[in-house]
């Protein structure tokens, strides 16, 4: 087993539980927000379409939530058992952070669950609306902590090294780092798509199956007006936060772009193979002067190659494919949410096949935002905190073989969960249409206006 | 002794103190707010039909959750206030610990897939339930196990360590009888009486045999205790735990009586004695090891992180946590009394 590469092994071990677990937060931080909706609007309507609503995508918060949860744990586990070199680091800076997020979030979250899911019976319906208002301010708490520590990883600020260790010296400083504000909207916009197309999906896959009653239809609604109107300002978030790396890791940015030569009217790649060895692109298609134009906003902007950060630059291949996946699910997702939206524009059903492709869309945003983490967080190494750490230096020196061990169990565990989960999810959807038949479209109830403040 | 206690007026002498305290009291309610719902899962695979298994899972439902979470701030503390200790304490049990987890992530999920997934499948999912659970408690007691004996690798080590785990799953299933005595009715209830009784004689002689144990695996705990005046001051511990034991031995055996009468009278008792009877321990083994967190290596202040550090987190505690003990409070007010049947 010693031929085992243990920092390769830790950070495999690590990607998987990271992935595995980001899939659940961002499901539930923007699916608390659209419970509230559907409850603020049981509440102002006395319309039992949206109670209905509500006690169907609960069931999926549920269920999103204990595996973020159980997922969660392990990465708290994680930090320790795998990257030593990090707490004894950064420690000052990562610790405090941590904290706040178990203090602020952790708990508020997971007791008011309970509330929220058991105690409609128990509590008064005010109590009932505070609780979920706490369930979805403590999952977004709980984005605000982590994304500023993943931020700070990314662009380090407000401290000072002493005897190899950080210290803080501006806790503001820290926390809005440069490039968290646009790292906390671009997630927190991706976590509002991924429950936009899961909630349009699951929906259209109930309204194929017949089972069109409001409550279906409200969701379906709410899912594609969400998706319509937050994908053109993901992109443009999106762009902001690309020249904000720009800014602070150009390395990242010359990967992403597949730009070897550091040079003036860079072109924007659209389709290349990035060859490590050669240091240069097969099969290049690229627009001349495009990418200093975006990156710059002149057309003749230098953008610097990534020849010249020495070996200090990502692997360019795989940062390079993962930001075209997400760039183009996202334009997918702009396609369909825009015509979805304009098919279903005034009260109409949108088409058989829209449907469809709606229901195949319904994890497209998981796709999207673990291609979005595989660009930023691959685009950082070699360093684990930008400047300050390198991932190798924080590796611990737990035996190959255990951890070859574990993360083949992980594997295992994640694999069958995630299969699980989402065959559950459809069989709840196909499940809760069992009663549909009886149950004819309720014609008299309106339309409901969908807004997406809370989305 | 006295030497390894820093100027406790200092921030750098009281505050890893503070953590230690904060993190200490995290694990302890973890220990008795998850071990219920743990033994309640490793009880689970007893339930007679459908109905009572539904009826065990609905007792700790809305809790199960929130209860998690206080190992998440155990080791959290742990990470952020002694990162040295956290490196060498995980490391050292990577394994156990992956085991650990393993089996919470099962007991959690399976929480939730038993009643949504399809119904062929519960059974299944019941069983994960039960194996996440023991899994859990088995690798926690041999953690703890490990961690009294200071990591080593031993063939004796390991045996204490797989006693203290077997003890654990005893306690654990012991705390989830006596929930489901005090949240339960009926048939039920009665069951829960004789689950409690069985794990009840285990877990005594578990406790018992770790109390001899543990003096002779390390002679330093040894001395801790049994020298003059402690042996003395220390007394009190061992007689109040046997006190509890007589006690609930004694409740068990009259509450069939009672509570086929429909006399509920004393069904919190086997529950409070049994927090008792870990909050003894838990004081006994804090008194054993402190102020080693690895023990004879690394004091709690020699892993401690820069107080500026710790300064800000201890803020944060002490504003927040009296509102979490709070909210916890609200919510076990709201779902007092008998458990009823979850459905949302």
């Amino acid at each position: 087993m010693d031929s085992l590469d243990p920092l390769l092994l830790a950070r495999l071990q690590f990607a998987a539980n990271i992935s595995f677990h980001i899939l659940f937060p961002s499901i539930s931080i923007a699916l608390g927000w659209v419970l509230l909706y559907f409850k603020t609007r049981f509440v102002a309507t006395r319309q039992a379409h949206w109670m209905d609503a509500y006690q169907f995508w609960v069931k999926v918060f549920a269920l999103t939530f204990a595996l973020g949860v159980v997922s969660g744990v392990t990465m708290s586990f994680q930090f320790g058992t795998n990257w030593p070199g990090f707490m004894n680091t950064v420690g000052n800076v990562a610790g405090p952070l941590l904290a706040y997020e178990v203090l602020t979030a952790f708990f508020l979250e997971a007791t008011m669950l309970g509330i929220m899911l058991f105690g409609r019976e128990r509590v008064s319906e005010r109590v009932h609306t505070i609780a979920t208002f706490l369930v979805a301010a403590g999952t977004t708490a709980s984005a605000f902590w982590i994304l500023a520590l993943n931020s700070w990883m990314h662009t380090p600020a407000g401290f000072e090294m002493i005897d190899g260790q950080a210290h803080v010296t501006s806790w503001w400083e820290v926390v809005f780092n440069p490039s968290f504000p646009y790292r906390l909207t671009h997630m927190l916009i991706a976590s509002g798509l991924t429950v936009a197309f899961l909630l349009a999906g699951l929906s259209a896959y109930r309204w194929l199956r017949q089972d069109r009653g409001a409550d279906v239809r409200a969701a379906l609604r709410t899912g594609v007006r969400v998706a319509a109107v937050l994908i053109p300002v993901q992109i443009a978030v999106g762009d902001l936060h690309g020249l904000n790396t720009l800014e602070h890791q150009p390395a990242k940015i010359a990967a992403m772009e597949g730009i070897w030569e550091t040079q003036r009217g860079a072109p924007a790649v659209l389709f290349a193979l990035p060859d490590a060895a050669t240091q240069s692109n097969k099969f290049e298609i690229a627009i001349p002067g495009l990418a200093s134009f975006y990156l710059t906003h002149d057309w003749g902007g230098e953008i610097r190659g990534i020849k010249s950060f020495g070996n200090q630059h990502p692997p360019v291949a795989t940062v390079f494919w993962s930001f075209r996946v997400m760039v183009g699910v996202g334009l997918l997702m702009l396609a369909v949410g825009w015509l979805a939206a304009w098919q279903m524009r005034r009260g109409q059903e949108p088409r058989i096949w829209m449907a469809r492709v709606l229901v195949a869309m319904t994890f497209s945003g998981w796709v999207a935002l673990l291609a979005g983490w595989i660009t930023t967080e691959v685009g950082r190494q070699p360093w684990l905190v930008y400047g300050v750490l390198t991932t190798a230096q924080a590796a611990s020196a737990v035996p190959p073989a255990s951890i070859a061990l574990t993360l083949a169990l992980y594997a295992v565990l994640y694999t069958l969960l995630l299969v699980a989960y989402v065959t559950v999810l459809f069989h709840l959807a196909a499940k809760a249409g069992g009663g549909a038949l009886n149950r004819l479209p309720d014609a008299a109830t309106k339309p409901a206006l969908t807004g997406v403040a809370h989305a | 002794m006295p030497d390894l206690l820093p100027d406790l007026t200092q921030p750098a002498g009281w505050l890893p103190l503070v953590f230690a305290l904060v993190m200490a009291l995290s694990l302890l309610a973890y220990v008795v707010l998850d071990g219920y719902d743990l033994g309640v899962g490793l009880l689970l695979r007893r339930g007679q039909d459908a109905a009572q298994k539904d009826a065990m899972v609905a007792s700790i439902g809305p809790f199960w959750d929130a209860n998690e979470t206080w190992l998440v701030l155990g080791v959290g503390v742990l990470l952020v206030a002694f990162p040295r200790a956290h490196g060498a304490i995980l490391g050292a049990l990577y394994l156990p610990v992956a085991l650990m987890l393993l089996g919470l992530m099962l007991r959690g999920v399976a929480f939730d897939f038993r009643v949504k997934a399809r119904a062929a499948h519960r059974p299944l999912w019941d069983r994960a339930f039960g194996l996440g659970s023991l899994l859990a408690s088995a690798a926690q007691g041999y953690m703890l196990g490990a961690w009294i004996t200071g990591f080593q690798s031993d063939a004796w080590s390991h045996l204490f360590s797989a006693l203290i785990g077997l003890c654990l799953v005893a306690a654990y299933r012991l705390l989830g009888a006596s929930w489901l005595i005090l949240k339960t009715e009926g048939a039920l209830q009665l069951q829960a009486v004789a689950w409690a009784r069985g794990s009840l004689w285990l877990t005594a002689a578990g406790i018992g045999a770790i109390s001899l144990a543990t003096p002779l695996v390390s002679p330093r705990i040894f001395d801790k205790w049994f020298s003059f005046p402690e042996l003395v001051l220390l007394l009190p511990i061992p007689v109040m735990t046997l006190v509890l034991f007589a006690t609930i031995a004694r409740s068990l055996a009259r509450l069939p009586v009672r509570l086929q009468q429909g006399n509920q009278y004393g069904a919190a008792v086997p529950f409070a004695c049994t927090v008792g009877i870990l909050l003894l321990a838990f004081y006994g083994l804090a008194y054993s090891l402190f102020p080693w967190l690895v023990v004879d290596q690394m004091t709690l202040w020699q892993a401690a992180s820069a107080p500026e550090a710790l300064q800000v987190i201890f803020y944060g505690v002490v504003v927040v946590v009296p509102v979490i003990i709070g909210y916890t409070a609200f919510a076990y007010w709201v779902f007092r009394g008998k458990s009823t049947a979850l459905h949302y």
